[in-house]
Parts: structure tokens; sequence; C-alpha cells
């Protein structure tokens, strides 16, 4: 391999593209952004926070990762992730110019299976999580961490190209945003 | 699904028969269409579309430079993270060496993550082969797997599929499917989504590729659309990943530019749905990598054809050409179909075969595969490189020898003109014999009376 590279020039990495883009209506725009991907999307202050949660997930059964502090509709062990209607949790980072939300399988996240089983995601995003683009996210985050970058629910354009919500993973994505 | 290895017949004759099917050019032309403008309008977002394109090409350039030191690099960080990392010399040696870690696990089912790379090595045939069923989990790879059909586009695999055609096909061989199943893509989605459930569910095993590996901390990198990569990646106890030794990226920071350039240029979204990434044995799990060469490094030992190697297999180089859209993949003979199918298919196998040597003429040098690669890979200068490999005929090699004899020297070349100008009328339209293939395609230039050095001569003189 290395007689096979033998004479080659050496390469010097450009990175003038954009660290970060400086917007003041971040909050706004990764609302809209996530709005695109045909999520649900909140913005609301951090008070209201726990009344929405638990309107929103009124009669659904809901499993809550342990380091969570969300009051929900009903809680459900994690063993029940089977049957369970949903899951909330909150994240690592979020990222306005693509309407991602990144979970690193923290205390309040939990293992990754628990946002992928049951058909519904309910995350709750602080403003102070959202960055502006994709190199602050991978700057904040840790590899060592399983990570799972969200972008709207599951979906597939495999046949005809038509755009289907809800593959395998949850069909329904709703994100709150805490100001 | 079928394996493309010793497929008969040559581009040519493929894409002859490809484009007398309507309905192939119909989806083609829809899929080709539709991406392109997407992938337009989010690449045009971005200001620094430029910038990342060429700190993207350089990146891959450095990696390849180093790719000895890196890849070390990347075994020395899986390993300390918990997993096993195992050295693929060819199809054949990665093939043995993922059918003895599943039969190490006792299990005879493994669960599939799409992945370019197992498709190279015909992975699930040889599974078969040893008694073990690896089941496609990708909505259009489970198309194709059902159908017993080949892939015909990189991100989209069943778009030659219309979806009654689907309809027909899970109805025939899914088993499980409803019997009152519509043609909807709902409910044809739905339809896999049970299917696969339980299976996921129930799986010990899984494999996958990976769209980059990190060298830096042992990261590996997959980006998907559907949620069966995520079920294939974090349900099973055992997760294999065959990955290309050209996946490699020196440090976790270079990902801030991949993870821009490949959602924009696959399916123009401006993040795919999901993206994954895990280092070494990740929550309870048993971790293989496997470092897939078959071929690689040969092609890295060729100037001109090594940049092939920075492909992120985005398919952008599909979406804009105007012989894919008219051919399809399955004229390519490869599961690596289109513009870039054409040069990395016969650097990887050799211009051995009909089929294979007759890939780097199915293009027409437009360049537009070029100037919509994230990673800059200068296709067109790759297609000339490898034609003047192609072995050629006789007829050709003295036609050309001869024409090099005579303009090597510029009293030969005026000779041979003022002789042309002479007998111009009896010059034919169409060559004969075996000539006539080409001027069958090509009129033959109108000689002129005089030519421009007689004119010159002459009035230079008055």
């Amino acid at each position: 391999m290395r007689k096979a590279v033998e004479g080659a020039a050496e390469v010097e990495i450009p990175r003038d593209y954009r660290m970060t883009i400086p917007r003041d209506d971040l909050v706004a725009h990764f609302a809209e952004r996530v709005d695109d991907y045909r999520a649900i999307v909140h913005v609301v202050p951090a008070a209201e926070v726990p009344g929405l949660v638990a309107e929103v997930t009124e009669g659904k059964r809901m499993i809550v990762p342990g380091g969570a502090a969300f009051a929900v509709g009903q809680a459900v062990p994690e063993d029940e992730l089977l049957t369970a209607d949903g899951v909330v949790t909150g994240c690592a980072v979020a990222i306005a110019e693509t309407g991602t939300i990144v979970l690193d399988a923290g205390p309040d996240q939990g293992r990754r299976a628990l946002t992928l089983v049951p058909d519904y995601h309910l995350c709750v995003v602080r403003a102070d999580q959202i960055v502006s683009g994709v190199p602050e996210a991978v700057a904040r985050l840790d590899p060592a961490r399983p990570l799972t970058w969200i972008s709207g629910p599951s979906a597939t354009s495999d046949i005809e190209l038509n755009r289907v919500e809800g593959v395998h993973g949850p069909r329904t994505l709703e994100v709150i945003v805490s100001t | 699904m079928s394996v493309f290895i010793g497929m008969p017949g040559d581009f040519p004759a493929n894409s002859a028969k490809a484009v007398q099917d309507s309905q192939l050019r119909f989806n083609l032309r829809k899929a080709t269409h539709t991406i392109r403008g997407k992938r337009a309008s989010v690449v045009g977002e971005l200001p620094d579309w430029a910038q990342l394109r060429a700190a993207g090409k350089a990146i891959k350039d450095h990696t390849l430079r180093h790719l000895d030191r890196y890849l070390v690099q990347m075994e020395e960080a899986v390993e300390k993270a918990g997993g096993r990392v195992h050295w693929a010399r060819d199809a054949d040696e990665a093939n043995r060496i993922v059918t003895d870690l599943v039969k190490q696990t006792g299990e005879s089912e493994v669960v599939k993550v799409k992945s370019m790379a197992t498709q190279e090595i015909g992975l699930n045939e040889h599974l078969a082969a040893q008694g073990i069923t690896a089941y496609e989990t990708d909505l259009a790879e489970l198309i194709v797997q059902l159908g017993d059909d080949f892939p015909s586009h990189i991100l989209v695999p069943a778009i030659h599929r219309n979806r009654s055609e689907i309809r027909e096909i899970f109805l025939a061989k899914m088993g499980d499917a409803p019997a009152d199943l519509t043609d909807e893509p709902a409910a044809l989605a739905e339809a896999a989504r049970l299917h696969l459930r339980e299976r996921f569910l129930r799986s010990k095993v899984a494999i996958s590729g990976a769209n980059f590996m990190i060298a830096e901390t042992g990261t590996c990198v997959v980006l998907e659309s559907e949620g069966n990569g995520r079920m294939c990646l974090t349900l099973p106890e055992t997760l294999i990943s065959v990955v290309g030794i050209e996946k490699l990226l020196p440090t976790w920071r270079d990902l801030e530019v991949f993870l821009q350039l490949l959602p924009r240029s696959s399916t123009g979204e401006r993040m795919n749905p999901y993206t994954s990434t895990w280092t070494g044995a990740t929550e309870g799990q048993t971790f293989h990598l496997v470092l897939l060469d078959n071929g690689r490094t040969n092609v890295l030992a060729d100037e001109v054809g090594r940049q092939a190697l920075r492909c992120i297999r985005c398919s952008a180089c599909l979406n804009v050409c105007p012989v894919y859209e008219r051919a399809g993949g399955h004229a390519y003979g490869s599961v690596y179909p289109g513009p870039i199918g054409a040069i990395l298919t016969p650097q990887l196998r050799g211009l051995g075969s009909d089929l294979d040597a007759s890939l780097p003429y199915a293009s027409t040098l437009c360049g537009a595969c070029f100037e919509a690669c994230p990673v800059a890979i200068d296709i067109p200068e790759v297609l000339v490189d490898l034609r003047a490999k192609v072995a050629h005929p006789r007829a050709e090699r003295a036609g050309m020898r001869a024409a090099g004899w005579v303009l090597a020297k510029e009293v030969r070349l005026a000779k041979a003109q003022r002789l042309a100008s002479r007998f111009r009328k009896l010059v034919p339209k169409r060559l004969p014999g075996p000539l006539s293939a080409w001027t069958d395609t090509r009129d033959l230039p109108e000689i002129p009376k005089e030519s421009f050095r007689e004119w010159w001569a002459r009035n230079e003189r008055a």
C-alpha cells in the first residue's frame, strides 16, 4: 500500500468553509427547519414545558428514561418498550441549519433502542443546546458515546420516489423547544 | 438478489435493450430529475459549498496518501474500544471471515443494512451457500431481494420497479403480506414495516457497511432514512460491519465536512433522517469490523485512477448523467452503475471482460458528473485514461499509428492534405467493411478544395 502511493504529493486541507453561521433568530430558524421535515414543533418558555409535555402525552403510555424529569400522561417502565406508545427524551445538541437533534445516550435520553422502537418520539430541546451549523455540533459531541442524529421522522422514497413517512423508526416526531 | 460478477454482454448491447423499455425510461427520468432538482436547491442554500467540496476532496486525498498509517490507527482505536478488526484482501477472504463470525454465534439468520461493499463481494450468495439466510432490510433492497433482481441505482436501487410490480412481488414472496394489499406507497411501506419488525426483534446478528470510519477515534458512521439501519445497528447482540478501506477519514472533525456534503448530494436533503455513529463495542454488543481491500490498493497505485477512491457513494453523478438516464443501472453490469461505476468497476475488476472493457466508453464525456461530484472526482479524465488502457482492435491501432506518422512531420501532413484535396471527389460518405461501424454514427468531414496551408502560401506570395 505504501508502494502504491510512493511519490504522490502531500495534500494541504483547506478549511475556509463556515465554522459558524451567525444569526439572531437561532431558535426560530431551528423550529422552521424541523417543521420542514413534517415533524411537529413547539417553541415555549421553560416554565410552560411541563404543562405542554403533560398535555401532548395525555392518554399515551410513555417511556421516560431514568435521568429525565418529565411528567407524562402515563409512564411505563423500559421493559415495556415493545408495547409503549412513545418515548420522551432530552437531547445533546440541536442544529438550526439542518433541523437536526442529536442524542448521545445521556441520562435524559437512555439507550438507543428507546427512541427507535416506539412509534412516537417527543424530544425536549433547550434553547442553549441549539447551534447554528454542523461544525459546531461535531465539536460539541463526544465520539466515544453512541450518537443518533435525527432529522424528522423516519422516511423512505424507495417506491417511485414518493416520500412516505415512517418505515421502521418513529412515525411521529414532536419537538418542544424550551426558551 | 443475484450477483453481477460474470454478467454477459457489454454496455452497448445492454443499453440498447434497456432503452426499449419505456417504463424504465419513465421511472429513471422521474427519479434522476427529481433528485437533481432537490440537490440543486439544497446545495444552492450553502454559500460555502465550493469550500466544503475543496475540503472534502483534500481530506480524502490526504487520507489516501497515508492510508497505511490511518488504517492501523483505526484498528488500534476500534480494538481499544472493545471491537475486533479483521483484514480481508479480497472478496473470498471477506466472505469467509463474515461466514465464520456468523457461524460462531450459532445463528443461521442475519439482518442486513444496505451496503455496497457486501454487494460488491456477493456476501448474501456466499452466506446462502453456507446455510445462512441474509435478510435485506432497506425497503428498496427488500424489493430487489424478493424479486430476485439486481439493484439499478446506488441510492434508490428499486427505481426500475413501479408500484404495481412491487405489490406483485410482495404478494408473491413476502409470505405475510396482507391479501388486500394496495399499490399505495404508504401501504407497501407499512407491509414492509410489519414484515421486518418481528425479524429485527428476533435477530441476533446484523451485518452493515459504513459511510465513514474515523481513524482518530475508531468510530463508524452510517447514514440512512428509514430506521432499518438503526434497528440493525442497535438491537442485535452481534454487529459485523464490512467496510472498504477507502471509507476512512483521519479525524472526528472531518465529519463536519462530509455530513454536509453527503446528504445534500445524495438525497437532496439538508440532512438525512438518521445518522448513527458508534465506537467499538457499544451498549453490550459484540462488534467486528472487516476492512475490505478487494482491488482498492491496485486502484490506489494508479496515478490518474486513484481519485475514484474519493467517492462517497452519493449517486449525484448518476442523476445528472445523460447516458445513465437512458440506459439505467443494469446496463453497467455492476453494483456501481453510472459514471462512477464506469470508472470504478473496470479498475476494481480489471479490463478483462467485454463488459468491463466497454464501460470506459459508457459516457459522452460531457462532464456533468465532474460538476456534480461533491469530492470533485474528474470522471471524464479517468474515463479517457481507461480508454487508452483498453485493448484496441488491430485496424484501429494501425489507423492511429498511420495518423500519428502523418501528423508527426509538417511535410508529411502537407503532402497528405494535397493528396486528399486532389482526390476529394472519390472519398465515399460511408467507409467500407468493418470501418463502416465508425461512419455509421459519424459524418466524414468535408475535404476542402484547398487546405489552409496552401491558401496561406498562395496569399502570402500575392
